[in-house]
Protein backbone atom coordinates (compact mmCIF):
# COMPACT_ATOMS: atom_id res chain seq x y z
CA UNK A 1 0.00 0.00 0.00
CA UNK A 2 1.80 3.19 -0.86
CA UNK A 3 1.49 6.74 0.48
CA UNK A 4 -0.80 8.21 -2.24
CA UNK A 5 -3.13 5.35 -2.88
CA UNK A 6 -6.67 6.37 -1.44
CA UNK A 7 -7.94 4.36 1.44
CA UNK A 8 -11.77 4.43 2.25
CA UNK A 9 -13.65 3.28 4.97
CA UNK A 10 -15.55 1.38 6.24
CA UNK A 11 -14.43 -1.77 4.30
CA UNK A 12 -17.27 -4.80 4.22
CA UNK A 13 -16.60 -7.98 5.92
CA UNK A 14 -17.82 -10.81 3.69
CA UNK A 15 -16.33 -13.89 5.40
CA UNK A 16 -16.95 -14.69 9.49
CA UNK A 17 -13.71 -16.40 9.18
CA UNK A 18 -11.33 -14.13 7.20
CA UNK A 19 -10.08 -10.79 7.59
CA UNK A 20 -10.45 -7.91 5.14
CA UNK A 21 -7.14 -7.81 3.22
CA UNK A 22 -7.52 -4.12 3.42
CA UNK A 23 -6.53 -4.21 7.56
CA UNK A 24 -3.64 -6.82 7.00
CA UNK A 25 -1.72 -4.51 4.49
CA UNK A 26 -2.59 -1.38 7.06
CA UNK A 27 -1.25 -2.99 9.81
CA UNK A 28 2.02 -3.88 8.21
CA UNK A 29 2.53 -0.58 6.75
CA UNK A 30 2.73 1.57 9.64
CA UNK A 31 0.56 2.50 12.65
CA UNK A 32 -1.69 4.67 11.19
CA UNK A 33 -3.33 5.46 8.47
CA UNK A 34 -4.99 8.74 6.30
CA UNK A 35 -8.29 7.45 5.24
CA UNK A 36 -11.37 8.18 3.35
CA UNK A 37 -14.93 8.37 5.02
CA UNK A 38 -18.40 8.12 4.14
CA UNK A 39 -19.28 11.86 3.38
CA UNK A 40 -16.51 13.12 1.77
CA UNK A 41 -14.45 13.50 4.73
CA UNK A 42 -11.18 11.98 5.92
CA UNK A 43 -9.98 10.52 9.33
CA UNK A 44 -7.15 8.45 10.61
CA UNK A 45 -7.19 4.70 11.34
CA UNK A 46 -5.80 2.76 13.55
CA UNK A 47 -5.79 -0.98 12.99
CA UNK A 48 -2.34 -2.20 14.92
CA UNK A 49 -3.56 -3.57 19.39
CA UNK A 50 -0.86 -1.29 20.54
CA UNK A 51 -1.87 1.81 19.13
CA UNK A 52 -5.54 1.29 19.43
CA UNK A 53 -5.23 1.07 23.32
CA UNK A 54 -3.59 3.96 23.33
CA UNK A 55 -6.12 5.98 21.90
CA UNK A 56 -9.12 4.64 23.27
CA UNK A 57 -7.04 4.98 26.75
CA UNK A 58 -6.00 8.36 26.09
CA UNK A 59 -8.50 11.15 27.28
CA UNK A 60 -7.08 13.96 24.67
CA UNK A 61 -9.38 11.79 22.31
CA UNK A 62 -13.48 13.10 22.35
CA UNK A 63 -16.04 11.00 21.91
CA UNK A 64 -18.38 13.92 20.87
CA UNK A 65 -20.54 13.25 17.91
CA UNK A 66 -21.73 16.33 17.77
CA UNK A 67 -18.02 17.70 16.86
CA UNK A 68 -17.23 18.68 13.53
CA UNK A 69 -15.31 15.90 12.12
CA UNK A 70 -16.63 12.91 14.59
CA UNK A 71 -15.91 10.24 12.23
CA UNK A 72 -19.48 8.41 11.51
CA UNK A 73 -18.92 4.90 9.44
CA UNK A 74 -22.67 5.60 8.22
CA UNK A 75 -23.17 8.50 5.99
CA UNK A 76 -25.91 10.22 8.06
CA UNK A 77 -24.80 9.57 11.11
CA UNK A 78 -24.32 13.13 12.06
CA UNK A 79 -28.20 13.61 10.80
CA UNK A 80 -29.69 11.84 14.04
CA UNK A 81 -28.06 14.04 16.16
CA UNK A 82 -30.73 17.30 16.76
CA UNK A 83 -30.51 17.94 20.30
CA UNK A 84 -27.45 17.91 22.05
CA UNK A 85 -29.60 17.51 25.60
CA UNK A 86 -30.13 13.86 24.24
CA UNK A 87 -26.61 12.98 24.25
CA UNK A 88 -26.03 9.60 25.49
CA UNK A 89 -23.68 8.80 27.55
CA UNK A 90 -21.39 6.82 24.17
CA UNK A 91 -20.67 10.37 23.16
CA UNK A 92 -20.03 11.73 26.59
CA UNK A 93 -16.25 13.13 27.67
CA UNK A 94 -14.73 13.27 31.25
CA UNK A 95 -15.94 14.70 33.84
CA UNK A 96 -19.19 14.77 32.31
CA UNK A 97 -18.94 10.95 31.02
CA UNK A 98 -18.05 9.82 34.67
CA UNK A 99 -20.74 10.98 36.05
CA UNK A 100 -23.42 9.50 34.04
CA UNK A 101 -21.73 6.44 34.04
CA UNK A 102 -21.15 5.81 37.88
CA UNK A 103 -24.93 6.83 38.02
CA UNK A 104 -26.28 3.73 36.21
CA UNK A 105 -22.95 1.13 36.90
CA UNK A 106 -24.31 -0.24 40.12
CA UNK A 107 -26.52 -2.51 37.65
CA UNK A 108 -23.73 -3.52 35.96
CA UNK A 109 -21.34 -4.61 38.16
CA UNK A 110 -19.97 -8.08 38.29
CA UNK A 111 -21.88 -9.33 41.70
CA UNK A 112 -25.32 -7.60 40.08
CA UNK A 113 -25.00 -9.66 36.66
CA UNK A 114 -24.17 -12.24 38.01
CA UNK A 115 -27.53 -12.41 40.33
CA UNK A 116 -29.37 -12.61 37.01
CA UNK A 117 -27.91 -15.91 36.10
CA UNK A 118 -30.78 -18.25 37.29
CA UNK A 119 -33.27 -16.18 35.14
CA UNK A 120 -30.97 -16.03 31.92
CA UNK A 121 -30.37 -19.56 31.90
CA UNK A 122 -34.47 -19.86 32.11
CA UNK A 123 -34.89 -17.92 28.99
CA UNK A 124 -31.86 -19.87 27.39
CA UNK A 125 -33.66 -23.05 28.61
CA UNK A 126 -37.24 -22.03 27.43
CA UNK A 127 -36.36 -20.84 23.64
CA UNK A 128 -34.63 -24.33 23.52
CA UNK A 129 -37.34 -25.98 24.46
CA UNK A 130 -39.67 -23.80 21.80
CA UNK A 131 -37.18 -24.29 19.08
CA UNK A 132 -36.90 -28.13 19.60
CA UNK A 133 -40.45 -29.03 19.64
CA UNK A 134 -40.81 -26.90 16.22
CA UNK A 135 -40.07 -27.35 13.01
CA UNK A 136 -36.64 -28.46 11.21
CA UNK A 137 -34.93 -27.06 9.85
CA UNK A 138 -34.93 -23.50 11.90
CA UNK A 139 -33.42 -19.92 11.88
CA UNK A 140 -31.48 -20.22 14.92
CA UNK A 141 -30.72 -16.20 14.55
CA UNK A 142 -34.90 -15.78 14.84
CA UNK A 143 -35.67 -18.66 17.38
CA UNK A 144 -32.39 -17.82 19.91
CA UNK A 145 -29.64 -15.52 19.00
CA UNK A 146 -32.15 -12.23 19.06
CA UNK A 147 -34.45 -13.52 21.60
CA UNK A 148 -32.08 -14.04 24.44
CA UNK A 149 -30.86 -10.71 24.32
CA UNK A 150 -33.53 -9.22 23.81
CA UNK A 151 -35.31 -10.23 26.73
CA UNK A 152 -32.99 -10.17 28.87
CA UNK A 153 -32.22 -6.57 28.31
CA UNK A 154 -36.04 -6.19 28.35
CA UNK A 155 -36.51 -7.39 31.72
CA UNK A 156 -33.57 -5.47 32.66
CA UNK A 157 -34.89 -2.30 31.69
CA UNK A 158 -38.32 -2.67 32.01
CA UNK A 159 -39.33 -2.06 28.61
CA UNK A 160 -42.30 -4.45 27.25
CA UNK A 161 -41.17 -7.68 24.79
CA UNK A 162 -43.93 -7.55 22.66
CA UNK A 163 -42.33 -4.43 21.34
CA UNK A 164 -39.83 -6.18 20.28
CA UNK A 165 -40.57 -6.09 16.28
CA UNK A 166 -40.96 -2.12 16.80
CA UNK A 167 -37.46 -1.79 18.44
CA UNK A 168 -35.70 -4.55 16.36
CA UNK A 169 -36.35 -2.90 13.41
CA UNK A 170 -35.89 0.45 13.84
CA UNK A 171 -32.42 -0.71 15.51
CA UNK A 172 -31.11 -2.27 11.75
CA UNK A 173 -32.45 0.52 10.09
CA UNK A 174 -30.01 2.31 12.48
CA UNK A 175 -27.08 0.10 11.70
CA UNK A 176 -27.49 -0.24 7.85
CA UNK A 177 -24.99 1.94 6.31
CA UNK A 178 -28.03 1.28 3.41
CA UNK A 179 -30.40 3.27 5.40
CA UNK A 180 -31.02 6.92 3.89
CA UNK A 181 -29.92 10.22 6.26
CA UNK A 182 -34.17 10.51 5.48
CA UNK A 183 -34.69 6.98 7.55
CA UNK A 184 -31.92 6.82 9.56
CA UNK A 185 -33.33 10.04 11.31
CA UNK A 186 -36.97 8.67 10.90
CA UNK A 187 -35.76 5.33 12.95
CA UNK A 188 -34.18 7.22 15.78
CA UNK A 189 -36.81 9.62 16.21
CA UNK A 190 -39.31 6.70 16.08
CA UNK A 191 -37.65 4.72 18.79
CA UNK A 192 -36.69 8.07 20.87
CA UNK A 193 -40.71 8.96 20.93
CA UNK A 194 -41.48 4.79 21.69
CA UNK A 195 -39.09 5.12 24.74
CA UNK A 196 -40.05 8.76 25.73
CA UNK A 197 -43.95 7.15 26.09
CA UNK A 198 -42.60 4.44 27.99
CA UNK A 199 -39.90 7.09 30.28
CA UNK A 200 -43.31 8.92 30.84
CA UNK A 201 -45.63 6.30 32.13
CA UNK A 202 -42.89 5.32 34.61
CA UNK A 203 -42.25 8.63 36.07
CA UNK A 204 -45.83 8.22 36.28
CA UNK A 205 -45.78 4.86 38.23
CA UNK A 206 -41.71 4.09 38.55
CA UNK A 207 -41.77 -0.26 37.85
CA UNK A 208 -38.52 -1.93 39.37
CA UNK A 209 -36.80 -2.48 36.95
CA UNK A 210 -33.51 -0.37 35.71
CA UNK A 211 -35.49 2.61 34.35
CA UNK A 212 -38.05 2.83 37.08
CA UNK A 213 -34.78 2.37 39.83
CA UNK A 214 -33.10 5.24 37.92
CA UNK A 215 -35.75 7.61 38.06
CA UNK A 216 -36.71 7.42 41.32
CA UNK A 217 -32.65 7.53 42.05
CA UNK A 218 -32.42 10.64 40.19
CA UNK A 219 -35.26 12.03 41.61
CA UNK A 220 -33.79 11.68 45.35
CA UNK A 221 -30.68 13.28 43.91
CA UNK A 222 -32.54 15.94 42.40
CA UNK A 223 -30.35 15.51 38.88
CA UNK A 224 -33.28 13.76 37.12
CA UNK A 225 -33.70 14.70 33.29
CA UNK A 226 -36.06 13.13 31.28
CA UNK A 227 -34.47 13.73 27.94
CA UNK A 228 -31.23 12.43 29.78
CA UNK A 229 -33.86 9.35 30.74
CA UNK A 230 -34.62 8.63 26.91
CA UNK A 231 -31.13 8.84 25.87
CA UNK A 232 -29.94 6.12 28.45
CA UNK A 233 -33.33 3.93 27.52
CA UNK A 234 -32.46 4.34 23.51
CA UNK A 235 -28.02 3.40 24.31
CA UNK A 236 -29.03 0.72 26.60
CA UNK A 237 -32.06 -1.13 24.38
CA UNK A 238 -29.94 -0.33 21.17
CA UNK A 239 -26.50 -1.62 22.21
CA UNK A 240 -27.82 -4.55 24.85
CA UNK A 241 -29.58 -6.85 22.03
CA UNK A 242 -28.20 -6.91 18.27
CA UNK A 243 -24.86 -6.71 19.32
CA UNK A 244 -24.90 -10.03 22.10
CA UNK A 245 -27.60 -11.65 19.18
CA UNK A 246 -24.88 -11.43 16.19
CA UNK A 247 -22.19 -13.10 18.95
CA UNK A 248 -24.53 -15.34 19.52
CA UNK A 249 -25.01 -16.74 15.99
CA UNK A 250 -21.42 -16.43 14.85
CA UNK A 251 -19.83 -18.04 17.79
CA UNK A 252 -22.32 -21.05 17.27
CA UNK A 253 -21.21 -21.43 13.41
CA UNK A 254 -17.44 -20.62 15.10
CA UNK A 255 -18.23 -23.38 17.07
CA UNK A 256 -19.95 -25.59 14.56
CA UNK A 257 -17.02 -25.41 11.96
CA UNK A 258 -14.71 -26.27 14.89
CA UNK A 259 -15.53 -29.30 16.16
CA UNK A 260 -12.43 -29.84 17.60
CA UNK A 261 -12.21 -26.43 19.93
CA UNK A 262 -16.00 -27.33 20.73
CA UNK A 263 -14.76 -30.33 22.50
CA UNK A 264 -12.83 -28.97 25.27
CA UNK A 265 -15.63 -26.70 25.82
CA UNK A 266 -18.20 -29.43 26.48
CA UNK A 267 -15.19 -31.36 28.50
CA UNK A 268 -15.19 -28.41 30.74
CA UNK A 269 -17.48 -26.00 30.93
CA UNK A 270 -14.99 -24.18 33.31
CA UNK A 271 -13.42 -23.25 30.20
CA UNK A 272 -16.39 -21.69 28.46
CA UNK A 273 -15.89 -18.52 30.24
CA UNK A 274 -12.15 -17.61 28.72
CA UNK A 275 -13.55 -19.21 25.33
CA UNK A 276 -16.04 -16.48 25.28
CA UNK A 277 -13.16 -14.20 25.26
CA UNK A 278 -11.48 -15.95 22.12
CA UNK A 279 -14.53 -16.07 20.71
CA UNK A 280 -15.42 -11.89 21.28
CA UNK A 281 -11.79 -11.61 19.77
CA UNK A 282 -12.28 -13.80 17.17
CA UNK A 283 -15.06 -11.69 15.47
CA UNK A 284 -15.27 -8.58 16.94
CA UNK A 285 -18.33 -7.04 15.77
CA UNK A 286 -18.66 -3.42 16.37
CA UNK A 287 -15.90 -0.97 15.11
CA UNK A 288 -18.25 2.54 14.66
CA UNK A 289 -18.19 2.84 18.57
CA UNK A 290 -14.34 2.99 18.72
CA UNK A 291 -14.06 6.52 16.64
CA UNK A 292 -12.73 9.88 18.48
CA UNK A 293 -11.58 12.60 17.42
CA UNK A 294 -8.37 14.70 18.80
CA UNK A 295 -9.13 18.00 21.01
CA UNK A 296 -5.37 18.60 21.17
CA UNK A 297 -2.57 17.53 18.66
CA UNK A 298 -1.59 14.25 19.40
CA UNK A 299 1.41 11.67 18.31
CA UNK A 300 0.40 8.39 18.12
CA UNK A 301 2.82 5.31 16.43
CA UNK A 302 5.42 8.01 15.09
CA UNK A 303 2.68 10.44 13.13
CA UNK A 304 1.01 14.05 15.08
CA UNK A 305 -3.08 13.09 15.25
CA UNK A 306 -4.19 17.13 14.97
CA UNK A 307 -6.67 18.88 17.08
CA UNK A 308 -9.96 18.29 15.32
CA UNK A 309 -8.91 15.58 13.36
CA UNK A 310 -10.92 11.83 13.66
CA UNK A 311 -9.75 8.90 14.28
CA UNK A 312 -11.01 5.56 13.70
CA UNK A 313 -9.76 3.07 16.25
CA UNK A 314 -10.51 -0.97 14.33
CA UNK A 315 -10.95 -3.16 17.05
CA UNK A 316 -11.64 -6.34 14.88
CA UNK A 317 -7.88 -5.49 13.08
CA UNK A 318 -6.16 -5.13 16.75
CA UNK A 319 -7.78 -8.33 17.43
CA UNK A 320 -6.07 -9.67 14.63
CA UNK A 321 -3.22 -8.24 15.08
CA UNK A 322 -0.53 -11.14 14.98
CA UNK A 323 2.49 -9.57 17.42
CA UNK A 324 0.13 -9.73 20.02
CA UNK A 325 -2.52 -12.94 19.10
CA UNK A 326 -0.31 -15.76 17.26
CA UNK A 327 -1.50 -17.01 14.80
CA UNK A 328 -5.26 -14.57 14.69
CA UNK A 329 -6.28 -16.43 12.64
CA UNK A 330 -6.87 -19.45 14.39
CA UNK A 331 -10.17 -20.23 16.89
CA UNK A 332 -8.01 -21.47 19.90
CA UNK A 333 -10.45 -20.98 23.00
CA UNK A 334 -7.61 -21.55 25.39
CA UNK A 335 -5.30 -19.14 24.14
CA UNK A 336 -6.40 -16.74 26.86
CA UNK A 337 -7.44 -13.50 24.57
CA UNK A 338 -8.57 -11.29 28.14
CA UNK A 339 -6.97 -8.58 26.42
CA UNK A 340 -8.85 -8.08 23.37
CA UNK A 341 -10.47 -4.92 22.64
CA UNK A 342 -13.65 -6.20 21.36
CA UNK A 343 -15.76 -4.09 24.06
CA UNK A 344 -13.20 -1.35 23.12
CA UNK A 345 -10.76 0.32 25.71
CA UNK A 346 -10.44 3.49 27.94
CA UNK A 347 -13.19 5.03 29.63
CA UNK A 348 -16.31 3.93 27.12
CA UNK A 349 -15.09 0.23 27.38
CA UNK A 350 -18.84 -1.55 27.15
CA UNK A 351 -20.91 -1.26 30.47
CA UNK A 352 -22.83 -4.40 29.59
CA UNK A 353 -19.62 -6.60 28.77
CA UNK A 354 -20.30 -8.61 31.87
CA UNK A 355 -23.80 -9.38 30.98
CA UNK A 356 -22.71 -9.93 27.95
CA UNK A 357 -20.11 -12.40 28.94
CA UNK A 358 -22.48 -14.36 30.61
CA UNK A 359 -25.33 -14.42 28.40
CA UNK A 360 -22.75 -16.21 26.01
CA UNK A 361 -21.05 -18.61 28.24
CA UNK A 362 -24.86 -19.49 29.26
CA UNK A 363 -25.68 -20.17 25.15
CA UNK A 364 -23.23 -22.23 24.88
CA UNK A 365 -23.09 -24.17 27.58
CA UNK A 366 -26.65 -24.97 27.44
CA UNK A 367 -26.94 -25.39 23.48
CA UNK A 368 -24.42 -27.68 22.59
CA UNK A 369 -25.18 -29.98 25.85
CA UNK A 370 -28.85 -29.80 24.87
CA UNK A 371 -28.82 -30.32 20.88
CA UNK A 372 -24.89 -31.95 20.43
CA UNK A 373 -26.25 -32.87 16.76
CA UNK A 374 -26.86 -29.46 16.09
CA UNK A 375 -25.23 -28.63 12.36
CA UNK A 376 -25.96 -25.39 9.77
CA UNK A 377 -27.76 -26.33 6.88
CA UNK A 378 -25.73 -24.29 4.16
CA UNK A 379 -21.76 -24.08 4.37
CA UNK A 380 -20.32 -21.82 6.29
CA UNK A 381 -19.07 -19.22 3.55
CA UNK A 382 -22.64 -19.47 2.21
CA UNK A 383 -24.14 -17.61 5.20
CA UNK A 384 -25.82 -14.14 4.75
CA UNK A 385 -23.50 -11.71 6.42
CA UNK A 386 -24.38 -8.48 7.59
CA UNK A 387 -21.73 -6.84 5.29
CA UNK A 388 -23.67 -3.37 4.83
CA UNK A 389 -24.19 -3.02 8.84
CA UNK A 390 -21.90 -1.27 11.42
CA UNK A 391 -22.67 -4.24 13.84
CA UNK A 392 -21.25 -7.35 12.10
CA UNK A 393 -22.93 -10.55 11.98
CA UNK A 394 -25.81 -12.86 10.14
CA UNK A 395 -28.97 -12.27 9.16
CA UNK A 396 -30.17 -15.63 9.71
CA UNK A 397 -28.19 -19.34 10.76
CA UNK A 398 -29.85 -21.97 9.32
CA UNK A 399 -29.89 -25.31 11.49
CA UNK A 400 -31.26 -29.26 11.97
CA UNK A 401 -30.21 -31.11 14.30
CA UNK B 1 4.53 -5.28 45.91
CA UNK B 2 1.53 -3.13 46.86
CA UNK B 3 -1.93 -2.66 44.20
CA UNK B 4 -3.22 1.22 44.26
CA UNK B 5 -6.06 1.72 42.98
CA UNK B 6 -7.29 4.72 41.61
CA UNK B 7 -10.73 4.83 42.34
CA UNK B 8 -11.32 8.61 39.98
CA UNK B 9 -10.07 6.76 37.29
CA UNK B 10 -12.23 3.90 37.83
CA UNK B 11 -14.88 3.13 35.57
CA UNK B 12 -16.12 0.00 37.32
CA UNK B 13 -15.52 -2.13 34.10
CA UNK B 14 -15.17 -5.01 36.36
CA UNK B 15 -12.04 -6.80 34.87
CA UNK B 16 -10.16 -6.89 37.92
CA UNK B 17 -13.08 -8.69 39.79
CA UNK B 18 -13.25 -10.88 37.19
CA UNK B 19 -9.41 -12.02 36.82
CA UNK B 20 -9.03 -12.35 40.56
CA UNK B 21 -12.18 -11.97 43.52
CA UNK B 22 -9.84 -12.42 46.33
CA UNK B 23 -8.13 -9.42 45.14
CA UNK B 24 -10.45 -6.76 44.05
CA UNK B 25 -14.25 -6.25 44.60
CA UNK B 26 -16.36 -3.51 43.30
CA UNK B 27 -18.64 -0.72 45.43
CA UNK B 28 -22.36 -1.58 45.23
CA UNK B 29 -22.84 2.27 45.53
CA UNK B 30 -20.62 3.14 42.52
CA UNK B 31 -19.04 0.25 40.87
CA UNK B 32 -15.63 1.18 41.74
CA UNK B 33 -12.94 -0.73 42.60
CA UNK B 34 -12.11 -1.95 45.98
CA UNK B 35 -8.73 -3.73 46.60
CA UNK B 36 -9.38 -6.50 49.15
CA UNK B 37 -5.63 -7.42 49.91
CA UNK B 38 -3.00 -4.71 48.31
CA UNK B 39 -0.22 -6.95 49.17
CA UNK B 40 -0.84 -10.02 46.75
CA UNK B 41 2.06 -12.95 47.49
CA UNK B 42 2.70 -15.97 45.46
CA UNK B 43 0.14 -16.80 42.44
CA UNK B 44 -1.91 -14.02 43.25
CA UNK B 45 1.15 -11.71 42.27
CA UNK B 46 0.64 -12.99 38.58
CA UNK B 47 -3.34 -12.53 38.93
CA UNK B 48 -2.69 -8.56 40.17
CA UNK B 49 -0.43 -8.29 37.10
CA UNK B 50 -3.29 -9.01 34.66
CA UNK B 51 -5.23 -7.03 36.19
CA UNK B 52 -3.45 -4.28 35.65
CA UNK B 53 -2.78 -4.87 32.06
CA UNK B 54 -6.50 -5.65 31.24
CA UNK B 55 -7.87 -2.62 33.06
CA UNK B 56 -9.24 -0.37 30.50
CA UNK B 57 -8.99 3.03 32.49
CA UNK B 58 -5.58 2.29 33.41
CA UNK B 59 -6.82 2.76 37.15
CA UNK B 60 -4.51 0.03 38.43
CA UNK B 61 -0.97 -0.01 38.74
CA UNK B 62 1.49 -1.73 40.98
CA UNK B 63 4.67 -0.54 43.20
CA UNK B 64 7.19 -2.97 43.11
Amino acid sequence: MTATEELRMPVARTCPFSQPEQYVRMREDSALHRVQIPGGKQAWVAARHEEARQILGDRRFSSDRFLPNFPFLAEGGAAILTNAKQKAMIGMDAPEHGEARREVLGEFTVKRVEAMRPRIQEIVDGLIDELLAGPKPADLVEKLSLPVPSLVICELLGVPYGDHDYFQERTMALIRRSTSVEDRKKASEELRGYLGGLVTAKEKDPTDDLLGRQIVKRREEGTYDHDAMIGLAFLLLVAGHETTANMISLGTIGLLENPGQRATIEADPGKTLLAVEELLRYFTIVEGATARVATEDVEIGGVTIKAGEGVLVLGYAANWDPEVFESPEKLDLERGARHHVAFGFGPHQCLGQNLARMELQIVFDTLFRRIPTLTCTLPADQLPVKKDATIFGLYQLPVTW
Amino acid sequence: MKIIADTGKCVGAGQCVLTEPALFDQSEDDGTVIVLNDTPDGELIEKAREAVNICPSQALSLEE
